[in-house]
């Protein structure tokens, strides 16, 4: 590794070196899912991966998020093997459902991940108070997940993801469930929360537009067998709902969009 | 659901009286028909509702003392209900104990799910005269030996239903739980356990009128003094000349399955209330 490298890989994330996935590897359903992936995702970043289905865009997830072992090459976190990455509890999950667990309250929900620390009691309830009041849903910490609506369940997922400090946040689609507006609402409150926190974000989506409109980088992956395409560096500023309207935004969204049509995306 | 159960007892008085009522008209046949019903109408097969209520009021003689049948029937209940709530919390923890075995190592899911089925295959008759005699060569009590054999009958419901539903959780859900580094127990008492509950409730009902099962079963073949069992056995021999004993005391094994059954009802509604699933 030269000193540059090495440097880099000092401030890094993760660093995903030379991994494959293959799954039922040996069998007659064997499935390459991923090959040849090098990225390096620098602490503090927003990344996303977009791709068409089947690129294998999931899997990297999982990969990341040691909930995943690669069949070829390593994963490494915080400079750390992705295993003892999850172990010291650096990760942050938010999946397209919001998988609360309906027979908590939404307080409760929020503290999963704190009783699994050990936390006593009263540091919870003020941490989930915290949190509630991050994702603006103050007063809605008696009610059971039921009782809100979709883009109010995403929101209790966040702030239990986001309710430890995970130093690294992984999104498997969050808002892919979502109707147009309130995913719109969420992208920006994403953004503010992520600018509230030091949290670095691995972000999965399919949509051009959240991906322009969320990302530092993105990371566009052709599938069969999944392999890195390109990487776009997406510099727009400060986001604003007006960014949505901006020429810029709109060009770094045509960009994604050829990048996609090349490896044959259907969006 | 004392409401149902009273709508129930009155459709049933009114079928069991319409269909004796139709049986006097037509001779036992099928109305317009020479088919004959299936069960005759003579007062020694379906004595008149009536009777079988007042029954329950006439006095019987328990050891020196006078008291009515619902009364007696009570105080045997008393006795089969003992004997199949330790039948129940024994079976239900047993099963319990087994799912999460189960679900722990797979081996012991391909080596024991086949046995707990088998197991059920095998006649109860068979097999309370092994467990009896066993209880007397280890001088146990009768109620040992008769909570074991409704045991028997408790332990399959919950640990079939239980295994399903700790392997009920969503992928997602588990997923989660792997990404906080969560030991197997906490998904164990924090996921799984907790989302079992819709299939849990369900097998302790039926774990619960099969426990009063195994007890007058168990009660039968031990030839024990005490129980519904008991009581049954006695009046079932004098069916031919006092046929509406034997029918009151049939419906005093009904109400102990339904008390049963109710009890775990409320438990249910108290533990689902205290998650919320009351509040929607």
């Amino acid at each position: 590794m030269s000193a540059d490298a090495a440097r880099q890989a000092d401030d890094a994330a993760a660093v995903i070196d030379g991994v494959a996935m293959v799954f039922n590897a040996g069998s007659a359903g064997e499935v390459a899912a991923l090959t040849g992936i090098d990225l390096t995702i620098r602490a503090g970043e927003f990344v996303t991966l977009i791709g068409p289905s089947g690129c294998g865009k999931s899997t990297l997830l999982r990969l990341i998020g040691d909930l995943l072992t690669p069949t070829v090459g390593t994963v490494s976190v915080f400079g750390k093997s992705a295993h003892e990455a999850r172990m010291d509890q650096d990760y942050g999950m938010v999946f397209q459902h919001a998988g609360l667990f309906d027979w908590r309250r939404v307080r409760a929900n929020i503290e999963l991940p704190l009783e699994l620390r050990g936390w006593s009691r009263a540091d919870r309830s003020a941490r989930s108070a915290e949190m509630l009041d991050l994702v603006e849903l103050d007063g809605f910490g008696d009610h059971y997940p039921r009782q809100l609506s979709g883009g109010m369940q995403q929101r209790v997922s966040i702030a239990r993801a986001l309710s430890f400090e995970p130093r690294l946040l992984l999104m498997d689609e969050p808002f892919g469930a979502l109707d147009e507006m309130t995913r719109e609402y969420m992208q920006g409150e994403l953004l503010r929360i992520w600018g509230e926190t030091d949290t670095t974000v691995v972000f999965v989506t399919h949509s051009i537009s959240e991906a322009a409109f969320l990302s530092n980088r993105v990371v566009v992956l052709s599938p069969r067998p999944g392999r890195i395409h390109s990487v776009i560096d997406i510099d727009l500023g400060e986001r604003t709902p007006d960014t949505r309207e901006d020429p810029e935004f709109f060009a770094m969204a045509t960009v994604i969009r050829e990048a996609l049509r090349s490896v044959g995306g259907t969006e | 659901m004392a409401l149902t159960v009273v709508a129930a007892v009155v459709l049933l008085v009114i079928l069991w009286e319409g269909y004796r009522w139709m049986g006097r008209q037509t001779d036992n046949r099928w109305p317009g028909t020479g088919i004959e019903l299936p069960v005759s109408t003579d007062d020694i097969i379906m004595p008149p509702a009536a009777d079988i209520v007042g029954e329950l009021f006439s006095d019987i003689r328990d050891g020196r003392s006078t008291l009515p049948l619902s009364v007696f029937l009570l105080k045997k209940a008393w006795f089969t209900f003992q004997e199949a709530s330790i039948g129940f919390f024994l079976g239900s923890s047993i099963g319990l104990a087994l799912a999460v075995l189960m679900l722990r190592w797979r081996v012991a899911e391909r080596g024991l799910l086949p046995w707990i089925n088998v197991s059920q295959t095998v006649p109860l008759i068979a097999l309370a005269p092994i467990v009896v005699t066993w209880g007397r060569q280890q001088d146990l009590p009768d109620i040992v030996s008769i909570s074991l054999i409704s045991t028997y009958l408790t332990f399959f419901p919950v640990a079939v239903s239980a295994l399903r539903g700790l392997q009920s959780p969503d992928a997602a859900h588990v997923e989660l739980m792997r990404s906080y580094a969560a030991p197997w127990s906490s998904t164990l008492v924090k996921l799984r356990l907790p989302a079992a509950r819709p299939y849990l409730f369900p097998a302790f009902k039926i774990a619960a009128t099969l426990s009063v099962v195994g007890a007058i079963v168990g009660e039968i073949s031990i030839g024990t003094k005490t129980g519904l069992g008991r009581a049954i056995l006695e009046f079932a021999q004098r069916y031919a000349v006092w046929p509406e004993r034997l029918y009151a005391s049939v419906i005093g094994a009904a109400f102990l399955g339904l008390a049963v059954f109710g009890l775990i009802s409320l438990v249910e509604r108290l533990v689902l209330r205290r998650t919320g699933e009351a509040a929607v």
